[in-house]
């Protein structure tokens, strides 16, 4: 018995019939902005959840994902997962008449067949600064039909927002904030630019120690030396804790100033780092944490 | 000894080697039915109370549902949802299956698997390039392809690697497994290497969705997709039966195969352009989905013996049906939420392959 089946022929238009079959996908843009119905939404992203409850419209709220923990009601809700892993007929399965969710939200696949159901779903976008966040507010109050009440909100927060800007803006000092996210296997994972981590740090009239890189990437031990940081900052409640001693154990971490000082502040990773409606709250903390009596009441 | 584990090969008929042919076909008309339970039982389980058999039916009396909303929730669910899901859990079970019998009977070796000689790599090269170089230097690829560009980035990526191999150790028409063997660890270790330097690149949000993708889901299942990693693993589905007796006699050595009339440097080309075509089409769509290609040609080995002509449709139905009830799992254990179906076969595989590892030393006994 000979093997007669060859691959080499038919490669040629098998590669050819793989590329006939990519057509171009439907752009689905909907630029659907407000919900016919209100009555069932599934929240997807903190800070939306954040928004929801804050606006008091927590009654239409069917679900939520694994990263809306707080306030602690939204506990009670189902989880349908984490924002980046969701999963369609899970979402479906809360019965949603309206889905509201957080720019970043997917995969890809699944908020596509989500915009094929026929409920509507609302992107929220979101950008590391003031004006983000009432962009959000908003977003989120025109989904919910509650324009007036978004606004009330976001004129509130924008005022709480200014008065802590203005606190720090007399600072001559500004003190070298490096984000730490991790310190996994001795390695330090900072943020750099366009990261909510850099955000908050700029937010709270302080200056990101790292510079050149945007995301969150491993540091050298010269570039940390070279940061030159005054303040160490970790997250709270979000994976597991960094240790401060491991943090110092660290020799360039313990060779700059915020080394020598054992200058570490930790906080709440939502509240840190969700910029939503508790963000002033989180800044003027850090603000203090970091320039005390100068900026305090 | 691997020659030894694998014997009974063309030609001999004997009395034990008749009852182990029966036995085989008994086994496959199993696995066969256990396949169709399984697509059944996938069909009707989900996150939503969906229930596709009424859905069906519907469809088939030309019935008109009362809550008409609902009606097309529920079609959307089972026939956007549901249906490709099966259909990829099937076709991606059964492709990763045979191929991991392929390659062992190929290299002679057991433990042999379409992951050792840097396929999988190479296919994830080209999926995390898309990832993380999508919206820059890709652009353009991804623009024009869409959710596309994905899985046929980690097809040519798979294929590269194939074909790379092949020119490395092929020399006077003659291809050596064992240099194929190590060119492979190399490329694959190449493959990572690059992989790691777009991950460095990746931000924040790229990071995550590595992460996920890496973990292995059949969630991207959509048509579209169906479409484009469907005909590659049929095709290669289909091209592995031929291979059958020829991998039979390549268990009694090459030299002897040759004597036997098998076209051995065919059989190799053959075997592995085919894998390739089925494992990079897998891990295009599923990502990291691990140990289906070791677990289930051992099963089945000890259950119906070595013999390839049973073994590969027999891995086929098992691979297939495994991966749906895995998924099965996966898609309604943690309910709205899901898991990524790579945790669950490493968790139910990992520690089968520890226990053939001891079976082979002899430490556990069966």
């Amino acid at each position: 018995m000979r093997v007669v089946f060859s691959f080499r022929p038919a490669l040629a238009p098998l590669l050819g019939a793989l590329l006939a079959f990519a057509v171009l996908p439907a752009k689905a843009d909907d630029g659907k902005l407000v919900f016919s119905d209100t009555s069932r939404i599934a929240s997807i992203g903190g800070s939306i959840t954040e928004i929801v409850y804050a606006l008091g419209e927590e009654g239409h709220l069917v679900a939520r994902d694994s990263t809306s923990n707080f306030p602690r009601a939204a506990l009670e809700l189902p989880d349908v997962g984490y924002m980046r892993a969701l999963s369609p007929e899970g979402v479906l399965s809360v019965n949603p008449t309206g889905i509201l969710a957080l720019h970043g939200s997917g995969p890809k696949e699944a908020v596509d067949v989500l915009k094929k159901s026929s409920v509507p779903f609302i992107e929220v976008p979101e950008h590391y600064s003031r004006e983000g966040i009432l962009e959000k507010i908003r977003a989120v109050g025109k989904a919910l039909g509650v324009d007036a009440k978004a606004e009330t909100l976001a004129a509130e927060m924008d005022a709480k927002l200014k008065s802590v800007e203005k606190r720090t803006a007399s600072i001559k000092e500004r003190k070298r904030i490096l984000f730490v996210l991790s310190t996994q296997g001795g390695k330090i994972l900072a943020a750099g630019s366009n990261t909510a981590g850099d955000g908050i740090i700029k937010l709270a009239g302080a200056v990101n120690a790292v510079e050149g890189f945007s995301g969150y990437k491993q540091m050298s031990d010269e570039a940390i030396v070279t940061a030159r940081p005054d303040v160490i900052l970790t997250m709270k409640n979000a994976g597991p804790p960094i240790s401060e001693d491991e943090l110092f154990a660290n020799p360039s971490i313990a060779s700059t100033p915020a080394g020598a000082a054992r200058k570490v502040i930790s906080m709440d990773g939502g509240y840190l780092l969700g910029f939503g409606p508790r963000t002033a709250e989180a800044i003027h903390d850090l603000a203090v944490s970091l320039y005390g009596n100068q900026v305090a009441d | 000894m691997a020659e030894q584990s694998i014997a009974g090969a063309a030609g001999r008929v004997t009395a034990a080697e008749g009852d182990r042919s029966a036995r085989a076909r008994i086994v496959i008309l199993l696995l066969s039915l256990a396949l169709a339970l399984s697509m059944f039982l996938s069909l009707t389980s989900g996150a939503s109370d969906a229930s596709a058999v009424r859905v069906i039916r519907d469809w088939l009396t030309g019935a008109v549902p009362a809550d008409a909303a609902l009606a097309a929730r529920d079609q959307l669910i089972v026939y956007d949802v549901r249906m490709p899901r099966v259909l990829l859990g099937v076709l991606i079970g059964a492709a990763l299956a045979v191929s991991g019998a392929v390659m062992q009977g190929l290299f002679r070796n057991p433990l042999a698997d379409p992951g050792l000689i840097g396929v999988s790599a190479g296919s994830s090269l080209g999926a995390v390039a898309i990832i993380v170089l999508g919206t820059t230097w890709l652009a353009p690829a991804t623009l024009a392809l869409g959710t596309l560009a994905l899985p046929l980035a980690a097809f040519f990526g798979g294929l590269s690697v194939t074909l790379l191999l092949y020119a490395i150790a092929t020399r006077q028409g003659r291809t050596s497994v064992a240099t194929m063997l190590l060119a492979g660890l190399a490329i694959g270790a190449l493959a990572m290497a690059l992989t790691g330097i777009l991950i460095f690149m990746a931000d924040d949000r790229q990071l995550r969705d590595l992460t996920f993708w890496q973990l292995g889901s059949l969630a991207g299942a959509t048509w579209p997709k169906i479409g484009t990693v469907g005909p590659v693993i049929v095709l290669a589905l289909a091209a592995m039966p031929f291979l059958s007796r020829g991998l039979n006699a390549l268990a009694l050595g090459e030299a002897t195969a040759g004597h036997l009339g098998i076209p051995v440097q065919r059989l190799k080309y053959t075997a592995i352009v085919g894998v390739s075509a089925a494992v990079g089409a897998s891990v295009a769509v599923g990502g990291g989905i691990g140990f289906i290609g070791i677990i289930v040609p051992h099963l089945l080995r000890l259950a119906i013996g070595p013999d390839n002509r049973y073994l590969l449709p027999a891995s086929a139905l098992l691979g297939a049906s495994l991966l749906l009830l895995g998924d099965a799992v996966a898609r309604t254990i943690v309910a709205p939420a899901e898991l990524p179906i790579g945790i669950v076969t490493a968790v139910a595989g990992a520690p089968f392959f520890l226990w053939i590892l001891l079976r082979k030393r002899g430490i556990v006994d069966l």
